[in-house]
Formats: C-alpha cells, sequence, structure tokens
C-alpha cells in the first residue's frame, strides 16, 4: 500500500494538460477521480513516473444538451450523472448505470471520463456508454477526434487514446422515453460486476445490448441484438448472450457461471425494457 | 448500573477519529520497518542481494536470518521452535525473509523491493492431501514429516455404540480457511531508550507480551513496558507472537533509534495467521427419534507452514466442544494437524468452538433429513435440560454451567414463526417463479471467561486470572485499572457499570485503564470470551472491598457502628437517620487524613484483586436464519437472522448486542462469502480485500437479537461472555438454512463459503 515515488503537477487547463501529456510521453498518466489509479499504485500495480492532475478542470464537468446529442464533460462525477436532471430525461440508462457504481464517497469522487479510460472490462459506465452508442471525444497535439465507443476498449484496460490525447468528452444519442435497463450481478452489493448488462431502445427500433465483465472488453452481445431484430422471443435471443465472449475464468467466478450469468441478466433486462 | 444500555465511554474519541493507534504514535527519530517476504511456497534460498537495496538513500540496513542467530526464538511449542526470518528455506508465500530500516515508510518500500532473494523451488504442498501423500517431503526442518501432531483425545472407542445404533451416517464437513481481517492490521512501535525497550504494539494481552519479550532479551520484567493502545479489532489474530514483536525491539536496540512496523492489508492478508482450515471426519449413531447414541470424529488441521504453538493444537478446543448442548454418551475424537506451504493458522475468533458448533449442528440436520424429521424436533429430543445442570460432558473437566438449551430454542421458534415458515416454504416449492425458502436453526454452546490457571497456562499465560485496582481518587471519582487489554469490547463502559453498583458512585465518575504494563499491575488479557466473566469479577471483587472500608470510614465520620451504616444517593447515612449522612466524596477525602482516622486505618481508598473463576463458562443459544435462494443465480439473501443468546448475565444490553452483531457478521462472512485459497503452487489467490471477500454493511441483514438470562454458578457476576458467540452460532445457521432450501433437490450438504455460484452447481448439479 505505499507507492513508488513519482512527481505531480496540476494542470490548470486542458491545454496545460496537453502540453505535459506531450512532454513526459508515456511516462505520464492522467489523475482525475483517482478511484482506479491510486488503488493500483499504491498496490504498485501502476508505477507512473509522473501524474498530471486534470481533477480541477471545471471546465471538462459538464452535461449539455447539443440538439439530439447529449455532450457530457470527461470530469463529470457518477454522482452527478446520477441526479442531472438531462440526464435523467435524456439518457437515464447513464444515470441508472452511474447509480449502481460503488458508494457515494467513490460516486462523488470517480469521473465518467476516468472510467472509460481506465477501461476496465466491468466498469458500469462502459456497458451503459456502448449500448448507447456513444462516441468519445479525444484532444491532442493534432486537434480533435471522435471515437466510437464501439473501437475506444482495444484490451483489458486499454484504449484507443494515443499517449499525448486527453479524453474530453462524451456525446451520446438523446433518448428520451425509450426504454432501457440496467442489470449488475456482483459478489458484494459495492463491488465490481461479475457480470452486468445495460440495454437501450434504440431511436430506429431494436435494442442495443452490452455486456460488462464477459471478456477482456466490454462488448455488445451482438447475436442477441440480431436475434431480437430478427423477432425471435427474448427468453430465446437471452440464450446466444454468451456467443462470442471470452469471459474471464478465476477466483471471482468460471468462465461457465459468467455465461450463465450474462443470459439470466439479458432476460432480466428483455423483461424490465 | 448492570443491565442499563448506556453508550459507550470509548466513542466519543472512537467516533471523531481521535483515538490512538500504534501508526497515530509517533517518536523523534522513527525509523521504519518494512519486511520482504517470501514470493515463493516451498524453496531453499540461495542469496540474498541486498546491496542495491543498501545503497539508496535513507535505509539504516538490511537484516537476515542469520543476523538475528543470537536471539533466542519465538515462543512455540517445544521442538518446534520457530525464529524470526526465513534461514535457509521459505515455507509459505509471506512468511518474512529480510528486514528493512529505513528513515521513511516510502523508502522502506522502495528498499524491500530492491533486495534480489534468489530461490531453489522445492516441490510445493499447498494441500493437506499433498502434505500428506507418499511422495510428500517435510517442510518444517525439525519434524520428520508433515503430520506435527496427532492426538486422541478421549480414550473412547465407540465402534462398538455405532454398530450397536439403529441407525449411522457419516458426513466429511469443511471448515474453510478465514482471516481475522481486523480494520488496523498489525503494528509495533518499539523505542530502545534506556535500559530496556517501550513497545506500542497491536496485542491482546500486553504483560504477557511483555513477559516473552523480557525472557528473548534476558532482561527483568520491570524494564520492559508493553503499551496496547486503541486497537482496531483483533479477533484472536493479535494474539500470536508475530516476529515484529521482538525484531522492532532488536533494531531499536541495535540502531538507537525508535522503529515502527505497520502491516500493510496486503501483507496482512498472508502474513498475519488465519483462521480455521479443519476437515471433519464424521460418524454418528442415533436411533429412531434423532437422538445421538455415538459421535466418532477425525479432524484434519491445516496449520500451515510454520507451526503455531496455539494453531497446533486448537482442535483440542473443538474436540472438547463436539458433544454442543446435546447429551451425547460416547464421543470419540481424534485430531491431526498438518503442515502444509500455506501462511500458519491460529486463533480466529471462536477458536476451535466454531468448528466443533458447525459440526454438530450440521449433524444433527443431516440426522433429521435422514429420519425426515424436522431439525427442530430432533434437536429438542437430543438437548440438555436445565435440571441436568451443572453438566458432565464425556470430557473430563468440561463441565457446562447453568443454561436452559430448550428454553432458547423454544424462544427461537416462537420469534422465528417458525410453523408459518415452514408452510411458506412449501408453498413457495409449489411456484417455481417463487425464490426458495430455507430455514436454519443453530442451537450452540461455546467455551468463555478462558481461565481457570491450570488450563490457561497450557497456552503460555501466567495464570487464568485476571486482575483489577479499584482506586477512589480524593474527590470521590474513581479510577480502575483492569488487567484485560480490550479491542472494541467496550470496556471502559461494562466495567464501570460493575464497579458503580459495587461502590455506588455514578457511573460518569469512574475512568477504566488498561493496556499499560507501566500502569496496571500484572494482568492477563483479552481472549476467549474472558472480559465479563474474569475480569468483570476482578473488577467488582475489587470494589466491593474498597466499598466495604469506605463505609468503615464512614461510620467513623458519623459515630456510628459500620454495620448501622447503609449506602444513600451519593454517599453514607446512619440507618433511621435521615440527617446523619456523609457524601462519598468526603468519605474519599477523609482516607488521605491519617490524624482524622481511626488508628490502624491503611491510608487511602484502594484495593487489587485478582479473580481466578472455578471454570470455564459456557455460552449458548439457538441461533435461526431465513434465506431465500435466486433459482436462476444461486444468490443466497439472508431475509431473517434471529438471536436468542444466553451470556448469562448482561452487564450492557447495547454493547452486549454489538458483540452479537459483529460475530454474526463474522459467521454470515464464514457462511457466504470468506476463503482464504492458494493455487497449486501455493501462491495466495485471496491476498487483497478485492478478492478475499469481506462483506460490507449492505450485505447483511438486520439482526433480531433476544436474550435468556441464566446465571453461571462458575462466577459471582454471573456473566458467561459474549464476544465470540455470534461467530460460533452463526456459519451452521446460515448453512442449514441454504441446505434446507435445496433439500427437495436431495442436496445434503453445500461447502462454505455458499457463494452464487458453488450454490447454482449445485443446484445445476441436483437437477
Amino acid at each position: 500500500m505505499i507507492p513508488a515515488a513519482f512527481s505531480y503537477v496540476r494542470a490548470g487547463s486542458v491545454e496545460e494538460a496537453l502540453d505535459e501529456l506531450s512532454r513526459h510521453g508515456g511516462a505520464a498518466r492522467l489523475l482525475a477521480g483517482g478511484h482506479s489509479l491510486l488503488p493500483a499504485m499504491k498496490l504498485r500495480r501502476a508505477e507512473p513516473g509522473v501524474l498530471i492532475d486534470i481533477g480541477r478542470l471545471r471546465e471538462l464537468s459538464y452535461v449539455r444538451a447539443d440538439g439530439d446529442r447529449i455532450a457530457v464533460g470527461a470530469l463529470t462525477s457518477h454522482r452527478t450523472l446520477e441526479r442531472d436532471p438531462v440526464v435523467a430525461e435524456q439518457v437515464p440508462l447513464l444515470a441508472a448505470a452511474a447509480r449502481r457504481i460503488g458508494d457515494q464517497q467513490v460516486r462523488n469522487r470517480g469521473t465518467i471520463g476516468g472510467s472509460l479510460a481506465h477501461a476496465d472490462p466491468a466498469a458500469d459506465l462502459a456497458g451503459a456508454v456502448l449500448a448507447l452508442d456513444g462516441v468519445l471525444v479525444a484532444r491532442g497535439p493534432s486537434g480533435v477526434r471522435e471515437i466510437p465507443a464501439r473501437e475506444f476498449f482495444t484490451g483489458r484496460c486499454r484504449n484507443a487514446l494515443a499517449a499525448a490525447e486527453l479524453l474530453t468528452e462524451i456525446r451520446l444519442p438523446a433518448a428520451p422515453g425509450r426504454s432501457y435497463a440496467f442489470e449488475k450481478f456482483s459478489r458484494r452489493a459495492l463491488d465490481w460486476a461479475v457480470v452486468g448488462v445495460a440495454a437501450q431502445e434504440r431511436p430506429g427500433g431494436g435494442v442495443a445490448v452490452a455486456l460488462i465483465g464477459m471478456g477482456p472488453t466490454p462488448v455488445r452481445a451482438t447475436a442477441v441484438e440480431e436475434a431480437l431484430a430478427a423477432g425471435t422471443p427474448a427468453a430465446e435471443a437471452a440464450r446466444l448472450a454468451a456467443q462470442g465472449c471470452e469471459p474471464p475464468d478465476n477466483a471471482v467466478a468460471s468462465a461457465s457461471y459468467r455465461a450463465h450469468l450474462a443470459e439470466v441478466l439479458v432476460t432480466r433486462a428483455m423483461a424490465a425494457l | 448500573m448492570i443491565g442499563s444500555a448506556v453508550p459507550r465511554k470509548e466513542d466519543a474519541a472512537l467516533l471523531t477519529g481521535r483515538g490512538t493507534f500504534v501508526d497515530d504514535i509517533h517518536r523523534p527519530g522513527l525509523l521504519h520497518m518494512v519486511y520482504v517476504h517470501s514470493t515463493e511456497a516451498h524453496a531453499l534460498i540461495s542469496g540474498i542481494d541486498a546491496e542495491e537495496a543498501r545503497s539508496l538513500p535513507g535505509v539504516l540496513g538490511v537484516w537476515t536470518a542469520r543476523d538475528f542467530a543470537g536471539l533466542p526464538p519465538r515462543p512455540s511449542v517445544p521442538g518446534l521452535e520457530r525464529g524470526y526470518l526465513a534461514g535457509d528455506k521459505v515455507h509459505y508465500v509471506g512468511e518474512p525473509v529480510a528486514v528493512v530500516v529505513a528513515a521513511d515508510r516510502y523508502t522502506a518500500a522502495d528498499a524491500a523491493r530492491a533486495v534480489r532473494v534468489a530461490y531453489e523451488p522445492l516441490p510445493v504442498m499447498a494441500t493437506v492431501a499433498d502434505a500428506l501423500a507418499p511422495d510428500a517431503v517435510p517442510i518444517f526442518a525439525p519434524l520428520p514429516g508433515n503430520l506435527a501432531l496427532e492426538q486422541q483425545v478421549t480414550p473412547d472407542d465407540v465402534t462398538a455404540d455405532l454398530e450397536a445404533a439403529p441407525n449411522r451416517l457419516r458426513a466429511r464437513l469443511v471448515n474453510q480457511r478465514c482471516a481475522g481481517t481486523p480494520i488496523e492490521p498489525y503494528g509495533v512501535l518499539a523505542d530502545w531508550a534506556g535500559a530496556g525497550p517501550t513497545v506500542w504494539a497491536t496485542v491482546q494481552a500486553p504483560h504477557r507480551v511483555r513477559a516473552e519479550i523480557a525472557e528473548r532479551f534476558g532482561l527483568a520484567r520491570h524494564l520492559v513496558r508493553v503499551i496496547a493502545p486503541d486497537v482496531g479489532g483483533a479477533f484472536g489474530v493479535k494474539s500470536s507472537f508475530m516476529p515484529e514483536l521482538f525484531l522492532a525491539p532488536e533494531l531499536s536496540r541495535r540502531l538507537g533509534r525508535p522503529v515502527k512496523y505497520v502491516e500493510t492489508r496486503g501483507e496482512h492478508m498472508v502474513h498475519t495467521y488465519h483462521g480455521r482450515d479443519q476437515v471433519q471426519d464424521v460418524e454418528v449413531g442415533f436411533d429412531a427419534e434423532g437422538r445421538v447414541l455415538a459421535l466418532d470424529v477425525t479432524i484434519t488441521v491445516n496449520v500451515g507452514g510454520v507451526p503455531d504453538p496455539v494453531g497446533i493444537g486448537l482442535a483440542t478446543l473443538t474436540s472438547y466442544m463436539l458433544g454442543g448442548c446435546y447429551r451425547i454418551p460416547k464421543i470419540a475424537a481424534r485430531f491431526r494437524s498438518v503442515v502444509t506451504n500455506t501462511t500458519p493458522t491460529a486463533s480466529y475468533r471462536g477458536a476451535g468452538r466454531p468448528e466443533a458448533s458447525f459440526l454438530i449442528e450440521r449433524v444433527v440436520d443431516l440426522v433429521a433429513r435422514e429420519l425426515g424429521k424436522d431439525p427442530a424436533d430432533v434437536r429438542k429430543v437430543n438437548l440438555i435440560q436445565p435440571d441436568e445442570m451443572p453438566y458432565q460432558t464425556p470430557f473430563e473437566g468440561i463441565v457446562y454451567d447453568e443454561a436452559d438449551y430448550p428454553a432458547a430454542l423454544d424462544l427461537l421458534l416462537g420469534e422465528l414463526d417458525y410453523a408459518g415458515l415452514r408452510a411458506e416454504q412449501a408453498r413457495r416449492l409449489a411456484d417455481p417463479a417463487a425464490p426458495l425458502l430455507g430455514v436454519g436453526l443453530s442451537t450452540f454452546v461455546e467455551m468463555g471467561g478462558f481461565g481457570p490457571t491450570p488450563l490457561f497456562e497450557q497456552f503460555g499465560y501466567l495464570g487464568g486470572w485476571e486482575s483489577a485496582n479499584v482506586r477512589l481518587q480524593p474527590d470521590g471519582s474513581v479510577i480502575v485499572l483492569v488487567g484485560t487489554a480490550p479491542h472494541g469490547q467496550g470496556h471502559q463502559t461494562a466495567l464501570a457499570q460493575i464497579a458503580a453498583d459495587q461502590l455506588n458512585v455514578p457511573f460518569e465518575a469512574i475512568s477504566v485503564l488498561y493496556g499499560d504494563t507501566a500502569v496496571v499491575q500484572e494482568g492477563t488479557g483479552t481472549m476467549g470470551s474472558r472480559g465479563m466473566p474474569v475480569a468483570g469479577n476482578a473488577v467488582r471483587q475489587a470494589a466491593a472491598e474498597v466499598a466495604a472500608k469506605a463505609r468503615t470510614i464512614a461510620a467513623h465520620m458519623l459515630e456510628a457502628d459500620a454495620d448501622d451504616v447503609v449506602p444513600i444517593g451519593d454517599g453514607f447515612q446512619v440507618n433511621g437517620a435521615p440527617e446523619a449522612t456523609v457524601t462519598l466524596a468526603a468519605v474519599a477525602e477523609r482516607a488521605f487524613k491519617p490524624h482524622l482516622l481511626p488508628e490502624g486505618t491503611v491510608l487511602g481508598l484502594e484495593n487489587t484483586a485478582y479473580f481466578e473463576p472455578k471454570n470455564l463458562s459456557y455460552p449458548s443459544g439457538a441461533h435461526g436464519c431465513v434465506v431465500e435462494i435466486d433459482r436462476d443465480t444461486g444468490r443466497v439473501s439472508i431475509l431473517r437472522y434471529v438471536c436468542v443468546d444466553d451470556c448469562g448475565t448482561v452487564i450492557n444490553p447495547l454493547t452486549a448486542r454489538g458483540q452479537i452483531h459483529g460475530g454474526v457478521a463474522q459467521g454470515i462472512a464464514q457462511a457466504l462469502y470468506e476463503k482464504v485459497t492458494f493455487d497449486g503452487d501455493g501462491r495466495p489467490l485471496a491476498a487483497s480485500l478485492e478478492d478475499y471477500m469481506v462483506p460490507g454493511p449492505l450485505d447483511l441483514p438486520p439482526y433480531e437479537t433476544h436474550h435468556i438470562e441464566t446465571k453461571s454458578s462458575f462466577n459471582p457476576l454471573g456473566a458467561k461472555g459474549l464476544g465470540e458467540a455470534g461467530a460460533t452460532a452463526a456459519p451452521q445457521a446460515v448453512v442449514n438454512a441454504v441446505v434446507d432450501a435445496l433439500a427437495h433437490l436431495g442436496v445434503r450438504d453445500v461447502e462454505m463459503p455458499c457463494t452464487p455460484e458453488r450454490v447454482w452447481k449445485v443446484m445445476h448439479d441436483a437437477s
């Protein structure tokens, strides 16, 4: 529980943060809420040489309705997502997922950008953003680019950001009045999901289904989505939940139990829609 | 005051962050000690390269086993001496191999990582089966094999009784390994400033620790001062003699500066000793009514890589308690303690007795199931009746004190609405959409009030008594010094209540101090549910003698005969003369005025008492658990948890309830969540709180608590102790409920912890 030595800089603006990132290259890690990074450092699973603290960049904490899209600043806390009226009305799935993260202290500190960039395959918000067909906005030395959520998670705790890029915003298609469901199975109330399901009724019809805890990244349950689109009854479609997944097989849960949970949770999510 | 639910005196400081724990203590020039732990489960150490570590700025040194060769070994079973650091070989992952001291904790941690240890792997035997296999090699050098101890606890052979019984069944029960996980891990700060060290440590028995330190360093005991400040939970795991208790003083002596060691959580999970880890092979003979006629038990204990002197014999206590609260005429018990390449095991809340209670309560349920009878009915035909108390068990010296086991069970069944639950269970069984319902009972008895001396000496203690000094201040307020060293039990509160009643002094006017060998007279410590039954009686006795003396002084002041003086509100009065009164404050002040006292009166109002209990006490009760099982996921949810406890006299219902809540929480944790596991290479798989599933408040149910107060005749207070009852009662209440919910599938047992996946697999395999 004693981290290795590191240097610390606090960025006063997004530009400063980008400058620091460019200067330190791969040795630096961005510190937002710190709820994943700091424990990893204390356990010496992460030993960054430099911490660039972006936690006070208030300019990155916002929720805005932007036409038919909702823009969420990367440093928006889970607690804000849980309570924000725009989120509640336009992308309630995001609020439902945020509500299931840790305890209130964690939700006060943790940020959506930090959670997504950390890319834990069992992260609640990752499932929601994936099911919502979100787009992640990255700023780097060469400007701004949009990365669809489906391309953002590249491996266990790996993402598509370049070393000098900063995740600034998450853009979500507004889904007012459309049904959604978030089902999470965890060993203890405040634990990470063993398996979780985020489901969202899509604007053009059909349902998007994302799974967490079922592989090295959060994934879309494509087989389920296609079966549902083809008119297959929900219970039958749910049986395809684990298709194409490579669920981890470890002390928390076996791969076969996770596959079973995926089916149960997709069934429940469909029933809740 | 006895029986009043007064809030705890301790809480104001603890709840506002002003407690003083070892890590809060700072000394000028403080140095920090960190271990290099073994990364291998079984290997020869072929070299330790500490050059890089020594060269780091701020590092004062790196020491290995040979640097402490001159220090006599740690307290051990004779012949099984243990050193402080691994010498030629390591026996488990987490065993300390070297120790680093640096000016700050960060540098110390960096230096520990810079120490390179070269290992030559040896075959790893992480399980009892591997350690006892024909090709196993001895793990712990003083022993020729891995069977460290094999003991026949009773001379009885019950083969004939089993053969004669109308029915027999066999079972293998597993009581998995658990970790104590107190909120505050182990910590020591040693400052050897003069002729001997002052040692602040998270321990349960400071005087015993003082004796062991003094002995190792060849010092007279008065030169060693051990202080247990606020201790953030212990649960028995802080009663083992960890190497840091001796290394920190030794390094302080060598370096001439204070040295602090505070375990990290990760270290705690592999370094501090674990508990339980028994496999129990049982055969039981019973008649058609379910009466248990004979019980044959073989217990196999995994004692880990370096046997602990308590851990190696702990199954003796399990054996003694095998009969539970039942009249079982014949019990044969034997145990084997086996060395494996895992962290050592020793005391953990209940220390051997929960394992027995689990065994007999599961067996009674199996008997009921076998006969198609209700588990409550089978319990009723076996329970020892109140008129049989005190009850001599088949084990010599194990005599249960007064209790009413049938009344506890009846109260429980009524509170549960047992018949209603059975009806609801049947209704749900018929409805495939409803979660399954299960009801589990646990009528339990355990040992408390550890003493008396002949028993407690066997664990290396000076005695089984406890001490109290009660001293009136000149203003009539009171300081009590007690020999226990609590770590959450609330002794400041409960012992003040006992003293208040004897002295007729307000509760607020009493302070209870403990935990410092330089302040407190010789003491024993806090473990084995001995606070109220032993220390409580010491306080009572000391206070009674002070009260008697105060009365004689009052009589002198009132110019009356002592027999005519009676205690009133805040002092004394001459019987029948309401105007002839004197306050206790005036009496207390007078006690310090020699010229105003009768000739020959000893100055002051003070007394020290040592209370030796006649025997152990036997807290008992009946707990019931109602669970719901999700048919799809196997998740077990506890709907209700009902406790009926008989701890004899209840000193403070509020703190008593706290003890039950905490104990039951740890029992539920064992039943549903926690298990220390290792892979085949002996690598710990639950070495952090991410993987070791300590449940939180949201995972635990509300508890319904009830009391039956049957006073023990074994001590004047009539108290039996309560610290371990919940942890003893709960695991089998939960597991019996889980198995009950699945019984219609033919399920006979579910191993702990009953995780969702395990329960789901059992359901899946059964259907």
